[in-house]
């Protein structure tokens, strides 16, 4: 009896977390703002390091994963921004609070979001700076750093994000608040793709994903259960 | 409004007595260094302002923690107070750590772990100032001030260990740069005496402006509610 109270519990925790998800998803589909923004914005910041680096073949084997994580962590902070500034100005973080379910659900329904959003733009990008630069990105470990890396980001910056836009200075506010706050995840993403390209030991490579794994669990738990007081009124 | 209560006049003597007994110590008790001369005097205060910087943050997050739970607004009080001697106290080792650096390194910077940890470390508090003059509404700003406290002291130890892991994987080109191999000495008993006489008294200079800082809180929450209250009659 309690054991089947308790399943139904989590199937409504799960089912709250697939709304938020699938409303945002939704919202995307119709207005096709976001993602737009986002992946034209990427293909800009390869575009300029492309010139200000000069990416011949011999500079680009060190700095492809550099070039990569700079692209991805500007393109994910505009993603940021937007999917909650969306919220706040139409109300409709107002109406999300009301519902009859568990905080936490709303934020891990957020960032869930904003990581699918990241990932398409990562899936776009990754293939395309493969092709234009004749740099074979397609190794699984490397796919496996980029989703590590992207978790991280988005967790802390969905909580900071929905801190910062209820500022007056929101715009600016975001990157400031997070990119010292995730430079590990930078780092640590940064070494471990450069490691797969460079084709080094899995030694090597192995405490920079230790690093990254860490960083996720530290930052999930903590974003979890600090986000009931920045959305509680 | 009651004028500086009789035990931080006190404490603010005691101090000033303090710091000029360990200025003595500093700058003539402490045998000169052999090797390095007497820029090494550099050095107790260096130390004595990096403890207080990060023994200001660690007070910050308790009182965050303590503040999210009790909603006691003295407790965001104790916290932003702190944050900011912290950032005047971190700045002060990051200058007098680069003054001493010139003549014993040869450079006035280096991207070694202590280093970068300490200026992400100042960085992440400027962030939070920043926040915290970006929202006008007191109990947000406590709250959202709180979470960013706990989320940026989180990320410091992490920061640390990601450029030591850096460091170890890639060892520094121009010299090593390694605190323990390049500028260290032995501490006669003279110096270690300066040395532990100026952590005290750092420690007692961070009490006492805690304190007055804490007073002055107090004292502008005081006139904006007589403001307030004159502006409703």
């Amino acid at each position: 009896m309690a054991e089947a109270a308790r399943r139904s519990r989590l199937g409504g925790y799960l089912r709250a977390i697939g709304a938020v998800i699938w409303k945002d998803l939704a919202a995307e589909l119709r207005s096709r703002e976001l993602l737009g923004a986002m992946l034209v914005f990427a293909l800009l910041v390869v575009l300029i390091f492309n010139f200000a680096l000069e990416l011949d073949v011999r500079t680009r084997a060190t700095v492809t994963s550099g070039v990569l994580w700079v692209t991805f962590t500007f393109a994910g902070t505009l993603g940021l921004n937007r999917s909650m500034a969306v919220e706040k100005d139409r109300g409709c973080l107002d109406g999300l609070l009301l519902a009859p379910v568990d905080r936490s659900a709303i934020f891990f329904g957020k960032a869930a979001a904003n990581l699918i959003f990241l990932l398409i733009v990562v899936a776009l990008v990754v293939p395309l700076y493969s092709l234009l630069y004749n740099t074979n990105l397609m190794v699984p470990g490397l796919l496996g750093v980029i989703v590590l890396g992207c978790l991280g980001y988005i967790v802390v910056g969905t909580l900071l994000a929905s801190m910062a836009v209820q500022a007056r200075t929101r715009d600016i506010l975001l990157p400031i608040l997070l990119f010292p706050v995730v430079l590990p995840v930078l780092v640590a993403a940064i070494k471990a793709t450069n490691g797969y390209l460079l084709g080094l030991e899995m030694a090597d490579i192995q405490p920079w994903l230790n690093l990254l794994i860490v960083y996720d669990v530290v930052f999930t738990a903590v974003s979890f259960m600090l986000f009931d007081f920045v959305v509680e009124e | 409004m009651d004028a500086t209560p009789r035990g931080l006049k006190i404490l603010t003597w005691i101090t000033f007595g303090l710091f000029a007994l360990a200025s003595y110590a500093v700058l003539v008790y402490a045998p000169r260094e052999a090797v390095m001369g007497d820029v090494q005097r550099v050095f107790y205060f260096h130390v004595a302002a990096g403890w207080v910087g990060a023994l200001a943050f660690l007070v910050a997050v308790i009182a965050g923690v303590v503040y999210l739970v009790t909603k006691n607004r003295t407790w965001d009080t104790v916290g932003l107070s702190s944050i900011e001697i912290g950032v005047v106290f971190t700045f002060i080792n990051i200058v007098t750590g680069s003054v001493w650096a010139r003549p014993i390194w040869n450079t006035w910077w280096t991207w070694d772990p202590r280093l970068v940890t300490a200026t992400v470390m100042e960085l992440v508090y400027i962030a939070y100032l920043m926040l915290r003059q970006g929202i006008d509404d007191p109990d947000r700003r406590a709250r959202f001030g709180a979470v960013y406290a706990i989320i940026g002291f989180l990320s410091v130890p992490l920061t640390f260990l990601s450029i030591r892991i850096f460091r170890t994987i890639h060892p520094v080109v121009i010299g090593s740069t390694d605190p323990g191999a390049e500028g260290s000495f032995d501490m006669t008993a003279k110096m270690l005496q300066a040395f532990m006489f100026s952590l005290i008294t750092f420690t007692f200079i961070y009490v006492t402006l805690l304190w007055h800082r804490i007073q002055l809180q107090h004292q502008a929450d005081r006139v904006g509610q007589e403001k307030a209250r004159l502006l409703a009659d």
